[in-house]
């Protein structure tokens, strides 16, 4: 094959993907009774009507209070299930380490509830639980638990497997005890990637929370889903705002920490 | 009978390789002893069969009368406080202070729970005090480890194995990341703890002359196998050739790069 054929035969290729994700597009907005060209046209639509409605007016600031104390239960629920999932995702790392691991059981173990918990999605979880709980603020504590839990241990599983061996070898020489040397050793060293992680978790956490709040009916998430539904948009806005007041606030503090301790 | 006692040592990490094979020596207490051999031949596997930090796949390791290989974990624990580790790379934990890293040589005379909180008495502690102050770097005592020099880690490693009070320090290259005057000045230190505690010394090294020098017998390694054991006056050219399997006419610099 010389050149030129080579160049054509390139050409037609790319031109035969193009009309294939074209045509793949069209299949799949027919099948779904998807209209892209309406939904392009009722854009400016939705703007206006979220300019004209979604305004945090003075009557809404009224709700003030009671929105704040559903937001510090939703933000202070959110640390208690990272600071729980933290104590158990620490032991089950521990297991699923090589450093630390003592037995291939524990670590499969491990290794199997971090990727149960942490593969099906916080939502999902708050619906299973929701069957056996109820709709109260355990059951949104136990899902992100479940979900802090799952993504912990495999952060921890790395930060340890990354950290130097050569202390433990030195610690074990000495006649240290196993959790001597994961206190005294494994730890100190893996703290600043522990901390961040832990404060990433309580992040993400707060942001699942507003949404496994409309399922359990706690925390903000339930203001929001109630304002929602009796169309007291103004109240939505200011929920909403607040929320992404809160959860910058919460960033900027722990790049701070984080910037601190490293 | 002495301290340490080798068997026919054997080990291998898998089936067909055998990285030692049938070694048979006796340490006594208080000596300084050098193990010379090319990279490869053993040395680090050696030392760590003697406190079990390698299963030990045939013959024995006895210890101050108690076979290493047939302790149990708590045992076995015990057997190791009584035996320092000085490493290649000092294997201290970089975040923690030095006299934090001093401190660490007590755990295995502590309770998990103490040596977790970190409970040191006074007396340990003004014992890890002197010992910094006895190797030069007690002004550096409540400084990080990753802020020293090379050689000041590595006499906080010195440190920490005298802190355990060891009858037998085992030291794998101590000198082999450090500039010559850290070295003399690590070599020196390891010296003095056999002639001023009594404390016995196997050194794993790689600089003939140095091993010459300082120690009182060396033991020459090749492919697992001893093929030197004498006293460091003994040790010839003809010996070295052996240990490290060059040719007596083999060319003058290379000579140089081993020797040196």
């Amino acid at each position: 094959m010389n050149e030129k054929t080579m160049k054509a035969s390139r050409k037609w290729q790319t031109i035969f993907f193009i009309l294939l994700i074209i045509g793949m597009t069209l299949a799949s907005s027919a099948i779904t009774g998807f209209n892209i060209i309406h939904g392009i046209a009722t854009l400016p639509k939705a703007g206006a009507w979220i300019l004209s409605n979604l305004m945090i007016t003075q009557e809404s600031l009224e709700r003030l209070p009671t929105i704040l104390e559903k937001l510090l239960e939703t933000i202070l629920m959110s640390i208690a299930a990272t600071t729980t999932g933290t104590a158990v995702a620490f032991f089950l790392s521990l297991m699923g380490s090589k450093t630390t691991g003592t037995k291939k059981v524990f670590g499969v173990f491990a290794r199997f509830v971090a990727s149960a918990s942490r593969n099906i999605p916080v939502v999902a979880w708050a619906l299973i639980l929701l069957l056996s709980f109820g709709q109260n603020s355990v059951t949104g504590y136990l899902a992100l638990f479940v979900g802090s839990v799952g993504f912990l241990t495999r952060a921890f599983i790395e930060s340890i497997d990354e950290a130097s061996q050569s202390a433990v070898e030195a610690l074990r020489a000495t006649g240290a005890t196993y959790f001597q040397i994961v206190f005294k050793a494994v730890v100190p060293q893996c703290m600043p990637q522990m901390i961040s992680w832990i404060l990433f978790m309580i992040e993400t956490n707060i942001r699942n929370a507003t949404l496994v709040g409309i399922l359990t009916g706690t925390g903000i998430g339930y203001t929001f889903d109630l304002y929602y539904k009796t169309l007291n948009y103004n109240a939505v806005a200011l929920v909403t705002f607040s929320i992404i007041i809160a959860v910058i606030v919460i960033e900027l503090m722990s790049n701070y920490i984080r910037k601190v301790i490293i | 009978m002495s301290l340490l006692q080798i068997k026919d040592l054997g080990k291998s990490y898998n089936s067909d390789a055998k990285v030692l094979q049938g070694l048979n020596f006796e340490v006594e207490s208080g000596e300084f002893l050098s193990i010379i051999g090319p990279s490869g031949a053993g040395k680090s596997t050696l030392l760590r069969c003697i406190n079990r930090m390698v299963e030990i796949d045939e013959g024995k390791v006895v210890f101050d009368g108690q076979e290493v290989g047939k302790l149990n974990k708590k045992e076995l624990r015990k057997v190791r406080t009584n035996i320092g580790m000085i490493f290649q790379h000092y294997n201290l934990v970089p975040r923690l202070s030095v006299i934090e890293n001093v401190l660490h040589g007590r755990f295995g005379y502590k309770t998990t729970i103490q040596g977790v909180l970190g409970r040191f008495t006074e007396a340990e502690k003004e014992h890890a005090f002197f010992l910094l102050k006895k190797l030069g770097i007690e002004e550096h005592a409540y400084k990080r480890c990753d802020q020293l020099s090379g050689g000041q880690q590595q006499r906080v490693g010195i440190a920490r194995s005298l802190i355990q009070e060891p009858k037998i320090v085992l030291c794998d290259e101590p000198i082999a990341s450090l500039d010559p005057n850290a070295s003399k000045v690590i070599m020196d230190h390891l010296k003095s703890i056999t002639q001023e505690l009594g404390i016995t010394c196997i050194v794993n090294l790689h600089q003939v002359e140095i091993a010459k020098s300082y120690s009182d017998r060396i033991i020459g390694l090749n492919k697992g196998g001893i093929v030197f054991d004498g006293p460091s006056y003994r040790l010839h050219r003809n010996h070295t050739d052996q240990i490290y399997g060059t040719q007596t006419q083999a060319t003058p610099e290379i000579r140089e790069l081993i020797m040196v």
